[in-house]
């Protein structure tokens, strides 16, 4: 049972692509250039898998692709009608279960969250919308924290521990009443180390942390999601740059 | 030493002590064990049994399940003593005397409405003693002055098989096992084709083979001992009866797979036990069956730590259990790696159930032909069931696999069955129809609850309940069961008031699936189940209550109006909309 390292492929939707030891199914195939919708994954960050929509069909079996290693001979089922049903009820999930404005959210037009909505085809949240209450912390000078549009990805978290060295945030409570702290004596983001450069800050797929003074900065046209779909491999590093961006 | 220092006995203290975690003592407490405030923070957060407010001085948690719950008695038990009290559920009377809620199943379906009194169960309740706790409460009587035969949680045992008829002493099961050997007692287990009772069913001796064969600085042998299925309390009985031979279970594992250090991860709802269960260890150490150089083999080395939970049913997943066991949430990992592997701190640990390990000890003395001689040959052995619900015999029983549901039935006596509700909630919904399946890992499989409903109960309230529960237990990690369990309850809550249209039901049958087939882990996949089943077989049950037309709103309108015509003092009969006047 000899194999050698560079025939080692996994197909995925009829397309053989190469992955490496200790890869997962979402690094070989973002390395192959295949778009495989998520969220809460982030090149470079420890996966976690909490927002589902990466999920494939491993040999008929439901796995998110960010989490599972990649193994020989995988058949993997990925761009297909039911599993983007499913994904497109899931961006719906959390749509409903914040306060989503996106018409007058300054992160309209440059929130992966949105562009998932609109490369997924969901037009209404079809679900009923919960209402949550949630507190809004805008007690730091510089970085704004509106939990409302949260949708517990745990980005923030990971980056800021893994990139920035910093751990800033952390997920507290359980199921629907789960949400995202801070990790100071009082709970404001004031008191903590956190900066508008750290990648914590600008990492946020939603418009839950806003770096303050630069809403809108970009008109309508010149945002992120108006020139790129979000099925393009490579976007973060745009959206990282901020809303800005209006180089394609 | 772990035991006074781990996070959730600090918390458990200071909860005791001051009837909630200030958000000064989260301070404190994260600066003294040099944690992030955050992860204290989402420690309390997320535990049922911590309060971010004052709890009451009597502070009363009514357990919720089908069997052992408020409403069991057919009174709402709950909404009585509160009424009692005048006090609202889930807020601390203003003189701080006193406060009422609601919990999760508290493993006493076999003892009626039962509730827990500052921690402590209360069973057999009825309206009456409802009333004599109220008095005692305003008369602030401490609980040592309640009347004891209250308190008293008896085992019911109807019937005894392979494990309960036979008794060891202690250390029989070291002895044979020091004998016969590490891998002669692990060929034993193996050839024994013991499975886990948790539910899961995995072999238990590829379980220790698997762990023994991983390479880490330490191994770790953890005894699930968080029973919090509805309906399941056969454990509570094993701690009680069999903490021997629970104890001997982890130390024969120990020395198979080359552990130092164990633990017993108590349910918060079983703390009761803790003091003989301490007991139980310090006996044990006395007679040399842990500690160092067990039964004089030097280096045979082995310990046992009790770390007590502090309301979470996700806990029962391993992989949470050992998040909890590490001091943090009970989120359920990403596997590979499994515990097998990568368990406590990183390192290689077997997770078993508390009757797997009883059964362990039973095997490695009696070998494997006494165990494989009972059961059906892929589920070898018995099974321990909680039955509760309606029978005349609530209690324990033990059947060797195989066994059919309807034999069970006219054992408990059980009569005018309507459903049976096999492994609890996240187990399998059987109608008439079923009840000459078995149960066997190959049929009907189950941890141990088995829950009975008569032609009297009303099927779908049942199921809403579940529904209830897992929203309630759902631990939010990933976004099918964080938002999907709600989803199921609100779909069934719209049904249950009457306000469900026909496409209410393919809705639930939509989410069922989408929670079933995309969750991260067994709580969501099995979250689904008691609604896919009840569609399945009772679908009149939900079918009765629907509307007639096409699309409904979640709400009554005129319900929704009652505010306002108390607001505008305006109630007559012309505030009213026709359809709402019931």
């Amino acid at each position: 049972m000899v194999t050698e390292p560079e025939s080692k492929f996994i197909r995925i939707d009829d397309q053989e692509i190469p992955f490496v030891h200790g890869q997962t199914i979402m690094d070989a195939t973002l390395a192959a250039g295949v778009y495989i919708p998520h969220l809460c994954h982030f090149p470079g960050i420890t996966p976690q898998g909490n927002c589902k929509l990466c999920t494939v069909e491993v040999d008929g079996k439901p796995l998110a692709a960010c989490t599972s290693p990649a193994a020989a001979g995988q058949r993997i089922r990925n761009n297909t009608p039911e599993l983007n049903e499913s994904r497109k009820a899931l961006t719906q999930m959390l749509f409903i279960e914040g306060n989503h404005i996106c018409p007058s959210c300054e992160k309209t037009g440059n929130c992966p969250l949105q562009a998932m909505a609109y490369h997924l085809g969901m037009l209404h949240g079809h679900f009923p919308a919960q209402f949550p209450v949630r507190e809004v912390d805008a007690s730091h000078p510089t970085i704004m924290l509106d939990r409302d549009r949260c949708i517990l990805c745990s980005l923030c978290v990971r980056a800021s521990r893994e990139v920035d060295g910093k751990n800033v945030f952390a997920i507290a409570g359980r199921g629907t009443h789960a949400s995202l702290i801070v990790n100071t004596a009082n709970g404001k983001l004031v008191d903590s180390d956190i900066e508008p450069s750290d990648l914590a800050a600008r990492i946020c797929p939603v418009g839950a942390i806003l770096i303050k003074e630069h809403g809108y900065d970009a008109p309508i046209g010149k945002r992120i999601f108006d020139q790129h779909k979000i099925n393009e491999i490579g976007l973060e590093k745009i959206y990282i740059a901020g809303a800005k961006s209006d180089d394609s | 030493m772990t035991e006074h220092l781990h996070l959730l006995h600090i918390l458990h203290e200071l909860q005791q002590k001051h009837r909630y975690i200030s958000e000064k003592s989260i301070c404190e407490v994260a600066a003294q064990l040099s944690l992030p405030v955050s992860q204290v923070r989402a420690v309390v957060a997320f535990y049922a049994f911590f309060y971010s407010t004052p709890c009451g001085h009597y502070h009363i948690l009514f357990s919720n399940c089908t069997s052992c719950g408020y409403r069991a008695g057919g009174t709402d038990l709950l909404r009585l003593l509160s009424q009692k009290l005048s006090v609202n559920i889930g807020q601390t009377r203003k003189d701080e005397q006193v406060s009422i809620d609601e919990t999760s199943c508290i493993g006493m379906c076999d003892h009626g409405p039962s509730l827990l009194i500052n921690g402590v169960p209360l069973v057999h309740l009825d309206a009456e003693k409802i009333e004599q706790m109220a008095t005692l409460i305003e008369a602030d009587k401490p609980l040592n002055g309640w009347p004891p035969a209250w308190f008293h949680v008896k085992d019911h045992i109807y019937k005894r098989g392979l494990l309960l008829d036979s008794s060891l002493s202690a250390g029989d099961g070291l002895r044979a096992t020091l004998t016969r050997g590490r891998e002669g007692t692990l060929t034993e287990i193996i050839q024994s084709k013991l499975r886990g009772r948790g539910g899961a069913g995995f072999s238990t001796g590829l379980k220790w083979r698997l762990c023994q064969q991983a390479a880490g600085e330490a191994h770790y042998v953890v005894c699930n001992a968080d029973e919090g299925e509805p309906g399941t309390f056969k454990d509570r009985m094993l701690l009680q009866q069999h903490a021997d031979a629970l104890c001997e279970g982890m130390t024969i594992c120990a020395y198979v797979i080359g552990a130092y250090q164990g633990f017993i991860y108590l349910r918060g709802e079983y703390r009761y036990l803790l003091p003989h269960l301490q007991a139980t260890l310090m006996h044990r150490r006395k007679l040399g069956l842990l500690g160092t150089a067990i039964l004089g083999q030097t280096e045979f080395d082995f310990d046992i730590d009790i770390v007590v939970g502090a309301g979470a049913y996700i806990c029962g997943e391993e992989s949470a259990l050992i998040e909890s066991l590490e001091g943090k949430p009970g989120i359920p990992r990403s596997r590979p790696p499994f515990p097998v592997a990568h368990g406590y701190l990183g390192q290689p640990t077997v997770v078993n159930n508390v009757e797997t390990l009883i059964a362990a000890t039973h095997i490695a003395c009696k070998g494997s032909a006494w165990f494989t001689a009972l059961g059906t040959p892929a589920s070898t052995g018995s099974k321990l069931l909680s039955i509760s619900g309606d029978c005349a015999a609530p209690g324990i029983y033990e059947y060797p696999f195989g066994i059919t549901i309807q034999q069970i039935l006219d054992e408990c006596g059980a009569v005018n069955v309507q459903a049976v509700q096999v492994g609890g909630p996240a187990g399998t919904l059987l109608d008439q129809t079923a009840f000459n399946r078995q149960l066997a890992f190959e049929d009907v499989g189950t941890g141990g609850s088995f829950m009975i409903f008569n032609q009297e109960r009303d099927i779908l309230t049942i199921i809403h309940q579940f529904a209830a529960f897992f929203a309630h237990e759902s631990c939010g990690f990933c976004t099918p069961c964080r938002v999907g369990t709600i989803l199921l309850k609100q779909g069934l809550d719209k049904i249950m008031i009457g306000q469900g249209a026909r496409n209410d039901m393919a809705e639930l049958q939509r989410v069922s699936e989408l929670v079933r087939r995309y969750s991260h882990c067994g709580l969501g996949h099995t979250a689904a189940n008691p609604i896919l089943d009840g569609l399945q077989y009772f679908s009149q049950a939900f079918e009765q209550r629907l509307t007639p037309y096409d699309f409904t709103a979640r709400f009554k309108l005129d319900a929704a109006l009652q505010e306002a015509r108390q607001l505008t003092r305006h109630d007559g009969k012309e505030a009213h909309l026709e359809q709402g006047q019931d």
